[in-house]
């Protein structure tokens, strides 16, 4: 665990199901994503380093095989969530932040 | 004691060789030490150019330091090799390091050849071989307006190209009397000269340069042998290679009469413990520079020093790439220079296309062949040309367009299992059957395995042919399965969701799938609730299945910002709405365009804009126009009886009550209408989804035409039709789409697998052979009662709009976004232009 400060950056139920939203949090842009079924909440960079724009917060979130996955709206490679790697290609990671629900707030360590 | 390898470049070729030599089964019996002239370790060279479209120096590395730590190989960048000491055995560089070998790998490659013009040396002269030349060139191009490439060969191309994307005036200077005068012959490069200058790059060819002077307009001037002569800021020189044969020259290897290191069949130099390989390497008299050849060559050497039998018997030279937007291939003899060849000669001026094949002198064997504007032959033409297999009866066929049998493809099973598929990977028709056998299924896993097609790319749609009938050979079921979630087809699902009325993603896979879902199945789903049910598709229960396009209702830009295409049912506007759509692009800076559908699409607005754009233009009585949905997008209309002196009837009337009924409806993948009012067809309507054409005996209806990527002819469904018995048609030949369709599968394709085709098609709409018209048509009906313009709702509700802001924590904007002016409008600026702070970027609007 980093010893980084956690930032609150919205409240639990502003997160719309299997959706995701971006925060802007230290200057970083941070794509943040609810699963409904898996009850759990992601983080990663919201940057999409193949299309070089700041849009993975609207991909579409699913599984694949036994990976949690977002597809870039743009082109479509699926990352990782938990690893932040790129499936399609593995020479692109986008990083990935710890996350967590307090006091019904969603909080990042960036 | 380890054996020394010391490999002197590492370059894309002397990186291979390390890498296959690393990975070998006796690699712990070598260590190996690599010095490099330049900064960095190997990267790709052959995608250098995408540098340009925004490539980091990382995204082209073939290695890095980890890999070779890991692996134990020693390197020392930025450090010439520039002596050799036979008697120890040793290598001396530049900075007077010494390092003892067993065994010597020249791995030089080749340097740009710059031509000895007076005045060639100029701060803005530079050649086009490395990261640093290309990072010379960017600046250097930040600070010009003109831009000469002197040579008008592949590289030469390829570097105009940049210059062109850099938004440079553009010449090509070109000493031979036509472009890529190796690879192509007179035909083949004359319309690639037309080609290229059409799209605004001057060629100048039979033109050689006397000398560069200062100019007067801009920075240099290029006086010409013929008197001539042509200002530039910039001169990129791009007039061949030579190979890098210094060191060894210097040091008395043997090199060729005009330059190459001489190499044996083992890739060995005249001295018994020094190899050459790639570009620096002269074999039978012959320098390739290419990569594959160098790879091939790096693999012998392992294999020779390992004890193995490898043997290096030259290369296939065959090249197909595209130039400046331009497809173009030259396979094997493409001059036709063996002994009395034959030629056949295809070319046609209205499509621009040239094809040329060369044939044995008995008609029997394909020597050679040059394509330019259409290559589709090129995987066929070099398969049958390398491995000599016999033409067809008729070899007109190989060329021809679209004649019977036209565009012949070879069947993949008549390839030997040798043959070459991917020159880049050095990938046999052998090593991808194998990684089938061994669990592949899909191009991603033939990539990872084998890494075929993962260079040029020119390669890939054999490799599919290749693994497809490797796969079937395997009885390998290909599964209509829509993804891994859901052992269904899109039909069978539309067919579940219909029956037991589903009404949510969820209880769908509750029921009947498995796992999380996925970008293909969630939209697919989402597409089939819509079409069924119609509900508001930013529902909190579907919003997370929406694409791209549909989850904020509105076309993603490449730069994260969308596009507002309200409806213009019929193409037909009122002066007023047209004046609003001016007003509010004005108001936010939006780029606007007409479109290919009769209406009128603004670009450039940012997510949180969205809805105060809609807004305005909702007051003003506009609806969504769908340009995101997989459903009705435009119905193009003719102006008609109304005005026109030969319409029948009223196609503009037709074409806006057709587009108000289906508004809305969501199908399998989108779906246009033409109406047109005579048999002019100036409504283009039979080249659409569903074409209505005026008669006068009533409308003509035409289905399953497509335009795009591969367009259909739509074909005559039925005639003298009433306005309602032609809605009634439309109506049921819609739903049964929507029904039966395969996910993204437009009506062409839909109709062209549907068993019994279009007389089935005739059956079941007009003789209701199923008894489902009734059916259907109450289906449609209850789809067109559920419409809602879905911005108007979202405007209309401020909850449904929370979601519409870049940020959830902040009202910032995306600071990634930069545009700036062009023909008067903005558009976001090119990654050359965002690195030169020299440009003025277009305030954006809050
Ligand atoms: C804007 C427009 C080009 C223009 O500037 O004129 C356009 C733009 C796009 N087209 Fe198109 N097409 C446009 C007319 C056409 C036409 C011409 C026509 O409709 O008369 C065609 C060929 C006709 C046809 O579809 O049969 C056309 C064939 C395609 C295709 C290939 C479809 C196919 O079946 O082969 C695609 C890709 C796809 O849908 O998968 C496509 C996809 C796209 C997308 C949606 C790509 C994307 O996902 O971003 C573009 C987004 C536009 C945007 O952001 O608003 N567009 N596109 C035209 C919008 C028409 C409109 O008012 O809605
Ligand atoms: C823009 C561009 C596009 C291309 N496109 C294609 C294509 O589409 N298809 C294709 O097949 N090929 C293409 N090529 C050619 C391809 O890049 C070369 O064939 C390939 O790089 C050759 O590899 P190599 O290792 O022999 O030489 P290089 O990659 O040039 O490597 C040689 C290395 O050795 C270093 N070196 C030289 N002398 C010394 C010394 N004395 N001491 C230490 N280091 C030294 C050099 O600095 C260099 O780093 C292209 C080339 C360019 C420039
Ligand atoms: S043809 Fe259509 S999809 Fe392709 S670039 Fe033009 S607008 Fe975009
Ligand atoms: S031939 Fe270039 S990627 Fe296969």
């Amino acid at each position: 665990m980093s010893d980084k400060p956690w930032i609150s950056v919205c409240e639990f139920d502003d997160l719309i199901p299997d959706t995701g939203v971006c925060a802007l949090v230290n200057s970083k842009q941070v794509a943040i994503f609810r699963s409904r079924r898996l009850n759990e909440i992601f983080a990663v960079s919201n940057f999409d380093p193949i299309g070089e724009a700041n849009v993975l917060s609207r991909g579409i979130i699913g599984s694949i095989g036994d990976e949690v996955v977002v597809a870039s709206p743009l082109y479509k490679e699926h990352y990782n969530l938990r690893t932040g790697e790129c499936l399609e290609k593995p020479e692109y990671t986008v990083a990935v932040y710890p996350v967590r629900v307090d006091d019904g707030l969603v909080q990042v360590q960036v | 004691m380890k054996k020394r390898i010391v490999v002197v470049g590492n370059g894309m070729v002397g990186h291979k060789f390390i890498d296959n030599l690393v990975n070998h089964a006796d690699a712990d019996q070598y260590q190996v030490i690599t010095f490099s002239e330049e900064p960095r370790l190997a990267y790709d060279r052959v995608q250098l150019s995408k540098y340009f479209s925004g490539s980091t120096a990382e995204d082209l590395a073939l290695t890095n330091a980890d890999y070779y730590n890991e692996k134990n190989v020693e390197f020392i960048l930025k450090d010439k090799v520039v002596d050799l000491d036979f008697d120890n055995k040793e290598v001396i560089t530049a900075s007077g390091r010494r390092e003892g070998y067993d065994k010597l790998i020249l791995a030089t490659g080749s340097f740009p050849f710059v031509p000895p013009i007076p005045g060639n040396n100029g701060e803005h002269c530079l050649v086009y071989r490395t990261i640093e030349d290309l990072e010379a060139i960017t600046h250097s191009a930040a600070q010009s307006k003109v831009g000469v490439v002197v040579g008008g060969g592949l590289l030469g191309l390829e570097a105009a190209a940049a210059l062109k994307a850099a938004g440079l005036e553009t010449h090509v200077v070109e000493f031979a009397p036509r472009l890529m005068a190796v690879q192509l012959d007179e035909g083949g490069g004359k319309l690639l000269r037309r080609k290229i200058e059409s799209i605004g790059v001057k060629v100048h060819t039979q033109k050689a340069t006397n000398e560069i002077v200062a100019g007067t307009e801009a920075r240099y001037r290029m006086n010409f042998a013929d008197g001539s002569h042509l200002e530039t800021d910039m001169i990129l020189f791009s007039a061949g290679i030579r190979p890098q044969d210094e060191l060894a020259r210097k040091c008395g290897i043997q090199v060729g009469e005009r330059g190459g290191i001489v190499v044996d069949n083992n890739c060995q130099t005249n001295l018994e413990n020094v190899y050459a390989i790639g570009e620096c390497a002269l074999w039978n008299n012959r320098i390739y520079g290419l990569v594959a050849p160098g790879y091939q060559m790096a693999k012998v050497a392992v294999s020779h020093i390992t004890g193995g039998s490898d043997q290096f018997m030259g290369a296939d030279m065959s090249t197909k790439l595209k130039l400046l937007g331009v497809d173009v291939a030259s396979i094997g003899d493409a001059h036709g220079t063996t002994p009395g060849s034959l030629s056949y000669t295809y070319s046609n001026d209205v499509d621009e296309v040239y094809k040329r094949m060369i044939v044995s002198a008995d008609n029997k064997k394909l020597l050679g062949a040059v394509l330019v504007g259409d290559v589709e032959a090129y995987g066929t033409l070099q398969q049958m040309c390398v491995n000599g297999m016999d033409l067809p009866e008729d070899p007109n066929c190989l060329i021809l367009p679209n004649v019977d049998g036209g565009g012949m493809a070879i069947g993949v099973d008549a390839l030997p299992e040798a043959a070459m598929i991917c020159s880049c990977y050095d990938v046999s028709k052998g090593a991808i059957c194998c990684s089938v056998q061994n669990g592949a299924r899909t191009m991603g896993d033939i990539k990872a395995l084998t890494k075929a097609s993962t260079g040029c790319g020119g390669c890939t749609a054999l490799t599919k042919q290749v693994m497809d009938s490797e796969l079937k050979k395997l009885g390998v079921e290909v599964s209509n399965h829509i993804c891994e979630h859901f052992p269904h087809s899109r039909q069978e699902l539309a067919d579940i969701v219909r029956i037991k009325k589903i009404k949510t993603f969820d209880d769908l896979l509750d029921g009947h799938g498995h796992g999380l879902g996925c970008d293909i199945c969630k939209p697919a789903v989402g597409s089939i609730l819509a079409a069924f049910w119609n509900e508001y598709v930013l529902d909190k229960k579907h919003i997370g299945l929406q694409d791209t396009n549909d989850i904020f209702l509105g076309n993603m830009q490449k730069d994260g910002t969308y596009s507002i295409v309200p409806r213009v049912a019929g193409g037909e506007i009122t002066p007023d709405k047209l004046i609003v759509l001016g007003q509010v692009a004005k108001q936010y800076k939006l780029y606007t365009k007409i479109t290919g559908g009769q209406r009128i699409d603004l670009f450039g607005a940012q997510l949180h804009q969205l809805p105060a754009i809609w807004k305005v233009l909702v007051e003003a009585g506009f609806e969504t126009g769908h340009a995101y949905g997989k459903s009705l997008r435009t119905v193009k209309s003719c102006v008609g009886s109304t005005w026109c002196r030969y319409g029948v009837l009223d196609s503009v009337g037709m074409a806006i009550t057709l587009e108000n009924r289906y508004k809305g409806v969501r199908a399998p993948h989108k779906i246009k209408f033409g109406v047109s009012g005579c048999t002019r067809e100036c409504a283009e309507a039979q080249s659409k989804d569903f074409g209505v054409i005026a008669t006068e005996t009533g409308w003509s209806l035409y289905v399953c035409g497509n335009g795009g990527m591969r367009p259909r002819h739509a074909d005559l469904f039925a005639t003298s039709l009433d306005d309602a018995t032609l809605i009634k048609y439309i109506d049921r030949v819609m739903m049964f789409y929507i029904r039966t369709g395969d996910r993204l599968q437009r009506t062409s394709v839909w109709l062209e697998n549907m068993e019994g085709g279009l007389d089935y098609l005739k059956k079941v709409v007009i003789d209701d052979k199923l008894s489902i018209c009734a059916e259907l048509e109450e289906q449609m009906a209850y789809n067109i009662g559920q419409y809602q313009c879905e911005w108007k709702t979202t405007v209309e509700n401020e909850e449904l709009q929370k979601r519409f802001k870049h940020f959830i924590n902040t009202d910032a904007i995306d600071s990634n976004l930069a545009y700036v002016v062009e023909r008067e409008q903005v558009r976001p600026a090119t990654a050359l232009e965002r690195s030169n702070t020299n440009i003025q970027f277009v305030e954006l609007v809050d």
